[in-house]
């Protein structure tokens, strides 16, 4: 009764058949008759989970503001403390400003690096043990989205596109082991390929082996042909150690990325690239923004933070809701005021 | 058996895998996410048995392999969560029993679901598994499937019965 011949069957004809999608699905890669079935669950399943992230925000709301209320204390100690920080470096970085302004005259920056992007937000994390860092993002093929995207936020950049719905897509995080983008230092321009490692993190192989590169470099994508998957320009991560192995071709660094993939909401998919390379003019934006810092302390909400941030733009023609705005990044500085 | 069943089946599949990945995956627990799909799988293959338990498992799996977020090669969960599925079914019985077995099979499925799911994968050269500790996410999906599992199997189990009266009956 329990343990028939019959049952015995049906499990080697099903393992057998996963073997043989699996094998499938592998060897097809993205040209595979899975990918449209894929597609098609995408599209049954998508709008499921658009439905029930925006059911059950609300309430995951309310439970992150009661666990947050006692963090409230530290999180202002240390928001003074950044803002005396950042005080003391609105001096320092004075100078430096009115050389980059002339700098950006000189280049006409202005007309330089403009993403276009499409704001969503994100609706479905994948599972952990399921060993690949990807979430569902509520915007689509409707919304222009194609695969092989780059997806930023605020803060840098989060991964790329790898498969769309017609009203969600499927981003792959950037700390995934199958990630990797080529990136630049944007101290020396040094280039190397950034690995996504899971919960560690990322790692950064650098091409020469000889490059001096310390502790805080920052770095950014060097971008792809045609700007697929990756626009250049968009901020990676500070390196936070460097590994010395002699005798090595490539010279191995960690980096911290920008962006907090644990609490990853709104991020904006790059759907026209830049005209042109905007070397690091994106990175200010993190470090290099000390006027709009004061204000921080009195704006209690995080998460809406991100979406403020990713298109800067001074005037935002149209900009309402899910229609894409210009993002202007080398304007940031004086745009934020 | 029938068409209740299927219906039955299909609805928890569906609304176990919407609600792991928008609700459960959404929480930022650390480690492992709750694998409410192997819960339903469980409690649906230990009302009726290893037959409909591998093939109720093959389904799940396979939902989860071509849902929105899944980016790996398909038909990976569908392996794992069919040999889940014939295993829980294996502890079916046609009396009541008690809420402890369900939950040691849970124990037991998670920890293995896990292992084996990195295990496939290393098969077909995906080593990502290898990059992450794969220990703790062992421990932490054991933890949070049995914190689980006592609310959930016992209904899934209860509305199975409720669907199909007489579960046992081969297919």
């Amino acid at each position: 009764m329990k343990d028939s011949r019959r049952g015995r069957m049906v499990l080697v004809l099903l393992l057998a058949i996963s073997f043989a999608l699996i094998t499938v699905d592998i060897h097809g890669g993205r040209n595979s008759p899975i990918s449209h079935v894929r597609d098609w669950a995408s599209a049954v399943f998508g709008p499921a989970e658009r439905a029930t992230a925006s059911a059950v925000d609300p309430v995951g709301r309310a439970i992150d503001a009661v666990r947050d209320a006692g963090n409230h204390e530290d999180e202002k100690k240390r928001l003074q403390e950044e803002n005396a920080r950042l005080r003391q470096e609105l001096q320092n970085v004075e100078l430096d400003k009115n050389r980059v302004a002339d700098l950006d005259r000189l280049l006409k920056v202005a007309s330089a690096g403009q993403y276009k992007i499409e704001p969503a937000r994100v609706v479905a994390v994948g599972p952990a043990q399921g060993f690949s860092w990807t979430v569902t993002i509520d915007a689509g093929s409707r919304d222009g989205i194609k695969p092989d995207m780059t997806v930023i936020n605020g803060e840098g950049l989060v991964g790329r596109v790898t498969s769309v719905g017609p009203m969600t897509a499927t981003v792959l995080l950037a700390t995934d082991p199958g990630f990797s983008v080529g990136s630049r230092m944007a101290a020396s321009m040094e280039i190397g390929i950034t690995t996504g490692q899971g919960d560690r993190p990322m790692r950064l192989q650098l091409l020469n082996a000889q490059a001096q590169v310390k502790t805080g470099d920052r770095l950014v994508t060097f971008g792809s042909q045609g700007g697929r998957p990756f626009v250049p320009g968009v901020p990676v991560g500070t390196v936070t150690e460097i590994r010395s192995t002699p005798g090595a071709l490539t010279r191995t660094v960690e980096v911290k990325p920008f962006v907090k993939f644990t609490s990853l909401d709104n991020v904006g998919v790059v759907i026209e690239p830049p005209r042109s390379d905007p070397r690091d003019a994106v990175l200010p934006a993190a470090a290099d923004q000390p006027p709009a810092a004061p204000a921080a302390p009195a704006a209690p909400a995080p998460p809406a933070a991100p979406a403020a941030a990713v298109p800067p733009a001074t005037p935002p023609p149209t900009a309402t809701g899910k229609s894409s705005a210009n993002g202007r990044p080398t304007k940031t500085p004086t745009g934020r005021d | 058996m029938g068409a209740a069943r299927v219906l039955y089946a299909a609805v928890l599949i569906v609304v176990g895998l919407v609600v792991q990945v928008s609700v459960l995956a959404r929480l930022g627990l650390p480690g492992a996410v709750p694998d409410l799909l192997l819960l339903v799988v469980v409690g649906m293959a230990m009302t009726y048995g290893p037959t409909a338990g591998c093939a109720i498992g093959f389904a799940a799996g396979l939902c989860a392999d071509l849902a929105p977020p899944a980016d790996h090669a398909a038909g990976r969960y569908a392996f794992v969560l069919c040999v889940a599925g014939y295993i829980a079914g294996l502890f079916a019985t046609r009396n009541r029993q008690s809420v402890i077995t369900p939950i040691l099979v849970v124990v037991l499925l998670a920890a293995l679901t896990t292992a084996l799911y990195a295990g496939v994968g290393a098969l077909v050269g995906d080593t990502a598994a290898r990059d992450v500790g794969l220990s703790s996410l062992l421990i932490t999906s054991v933890i949070y499937d049995a914190l689980l599992a006592p609310f959930v199997v016992p209904l899934v189990m209860a509305g199975a019965r409720r669907t199909d009266p007489q579960p046992l009956l081969p297919l």
